[in-house]
């Protein structure tokens, strides 16, 4: 019965282990390194390059979860509440999900390019007399792509939340004398957060390593530390260097975790 | 997730939320419709206005070896990787919820974390894991990475068509005499047959679909979105990639269409 799962899981043990052991060696060119050190940390710590990339990461993924959940709310709070079709929404809400993710992204490089759609199309309208190299190879534009491709990913958890609020608190609650905002910001809402915030951590996540989106709309602006990972992997070939800065990673998305579990708790998810 | 009766006090305007979906749909589906579009236009350069239509870009795509190869490599590794996840997300839901055990309980848990691993982690790790095992990057080493990615969607589809199966049931034919292994196969297993299908689907289409972990992984051998990333540094090859893109989402519909259809059934024909 189990031995699938057991490889499975020796896999993602093995796998991070390894990772974290690898983030403590020095760098001797060889497979796994060598010796104990913590060299790599304080590269970490006291190159400011580092620091900046890390806080560039956490800022343009912090904006896209933003941006993903404030505009995803709205959806899953209709198809939970009004939609007819719902099943219909769901379906076409969640199928760009199944297109090539390099062609989403490449699209939006098609959208914002100097020739791009947006320039020649805004120029075509006469809003604006000659192209603008100022919407590609920006953070802006790594946010925006990144907020599209994910957009999807915040729908369902949030739908999820909003099907297990009972109807009669919000019927309670209007009965008592309630707006019908008022019904939605102290019943509905604070209810739907455990929802809102699984999916900011679904959306977070991935966002924070991306290096697909920041190498082909970002510019060298928008490095990302995913794309520093990546880097340390293939021409940099710093594998513990790299490694320590997935471990940093890891500890930052831990943290994130833990904060949301600390949210999760004060809304209390049991309803 | 049913449909739940619109609650009478329920605040928002329908209308004015309904314009909101309207522009989201909008939102998502234009970048992707330029797909398509730029993949019919008689012109190198995507860009307005269109030049006019052909189909030389598809008839490009037929005589592309290496891009047979790579689609090739991915049905493959798709197919493997999306078994292996199935089998394992079965096994792992399912000792989840008859054993109860801490242990159980422990590995669905880690079977649910790549969700909070990012790519880029999951591919550098297994990286270094299948170098220090002998394997080195191949498309072995893919199938792994692929099935630890699609691990937790496989798990939670089969956990909730397995959860959704009323106790009474596997209850009744222990009282006649079946065995636990008799009461998987005969009763649990058929139950969970379409939303194991469904996770297959959805692991298939995660695995084709997938390059940050690949990008790693991969050895001689390229697949599919490999194949494209190395395509899209050459101008001149971008509107056979389009072309590739509008091949890809239209199968891609048609299996998440499938997938859905089959889960759907699933559901109803549990008795509720």
């Amino acid at each position: 019965m189990l031995p699938g799962s057991v490889v499975t899981l020796g896999l993602i043990l093995f796998a991070l282990g390894l990772l974290a052991i690898l983030a403590f060696r020095f760098n001797d060119g060889s497979l796994f390194g060598a010796g104990f050190t913590l060299g790599n940390f304080s590269i970490l710590a006291t190159e400011p390059l580092y620091g900046r990339v890390i806080l560039r990461s956490l800022t343009i993924a912090g904006l896209v979860t933003a941006a993903t959940v404030v505009t995803a709310y709205p959806v899953a709070y209709y198809l939970s509440f009004h939609a007819r079709s719902r099943a219909l929404i769901l379906f076409l809400v969640t199928l760009p999900f199944w297109t090539s993710y390099l062609l989403r992204v490449f699209a939006w490089k098609i959208v914002l390019a100097y020739n791009g759609v947006l320039n020649s199309g805004l120029i075509a309208a006469g809003l604006w007399s000659e192209p603008s190299t100022a919407l590609l190879n920006t953070p802006a534009a790594v946010v925006l792509t990144l907020a599209h491709a994910y957009a999807p990913f915040a729908i369902l958890p949030i739908l999820v939340s909003l099907d297990a609020i009972p109807r009669s608190l919000a019927e309670a609650a209007a009965d008592l004398g309630a707006t019908p905002f008022t019904v939605f910001r102290r019943v509905i809402l604070p209810n739907s957060m455990p929802g809102v915030l699984a999916g900011a951590v679904v959306v977070f996540v991935p966002t924070v390593g991306d290096y697909v989106t920041p190498a082909l709309v970002g510019g060298p602006s928008s490095t990302m530390i995913g794309s520093l990972i990546q880097a340390q992997f293939g021409k940099a070939q710093d594998w513990p260097f790299g490694a320590a800065l997935a471990l940093v990673v890891m500890l930052v998305i831990l943290a994130v975790i833990l904060l949301v579990r600390q949210g999760d708790r004060r809304f209390g998810s049991r309803l | 997730m049913n449909l739940a009766a619109p609650a009478p006090s329920a605040p928002g305007r329908p209308r004015w939320l309904g314009v909101y979906i309207v522009a989201y749909l909008v939102f998502l589906y234009l970048p992707i419709v330029l797909i398509p579009l730029f993949s019919f236009n008689d012109s190198v350069q995507a860009a307005f206005p269109l030049k006019g239509f052909t189909l030389d870009w598809y008839r490009g795509l037929a005589g592309n070896e290496a891009l047979k190869a790579a689609l090739m490599t991915s049905l493959g590794i798709g197919v493997c990787a999306a078994f292996l996840a199935t089998l394992c997300g079965m096994t792992i839901a399912y000792a989840e919820l008859t054993l109860r055990s801490r242990l159980s309980r422990l590995i669905a848990g880690l079977a649910r974390m790549p969700i909070l691993i990012p790519g880029v982690v999951v591919g550098i790790s297994l990286l270094i894991a299948v170098n220090l095992i002998g394997l080195g990057p191949s498309r072995l080493a893919i199938v792994l990475g692929h099935v630890l990615v699609a691990l937790p969607t496989t798990v939670i589809l089969i956990r909730g068509s397995l959860k959704a199966v009323p106790r009474s049931i596997p209850e009744a034919a222990q009282d006649l005499g079946a065995s636990d292994a008799i009461v998987f196969r005969r009763v649990m297993l058929p139950l969970a047959l379409p939303a194991a299908i469904s996770a297959f689907m959805l692991a298939f289409l995660t695995s084709f679909d997938e390059f940050i972990v690949a990008f790693f992984l991969a050895g001689t051998q390229p697949t599919l979105p490999l194949y494209i990333w190395s395509q899209l540094r050459f101008p001149k090859s971008l509107p056979t990639v389009m072309a590739l893109g509008t091949a890809i989402l239209v199968s891609s519909i048609l299996i998440a269409g499938a997938a859905e259809l089959l889960r759907r059934r699933g559901l109803r024909r549990l008795p509720s």
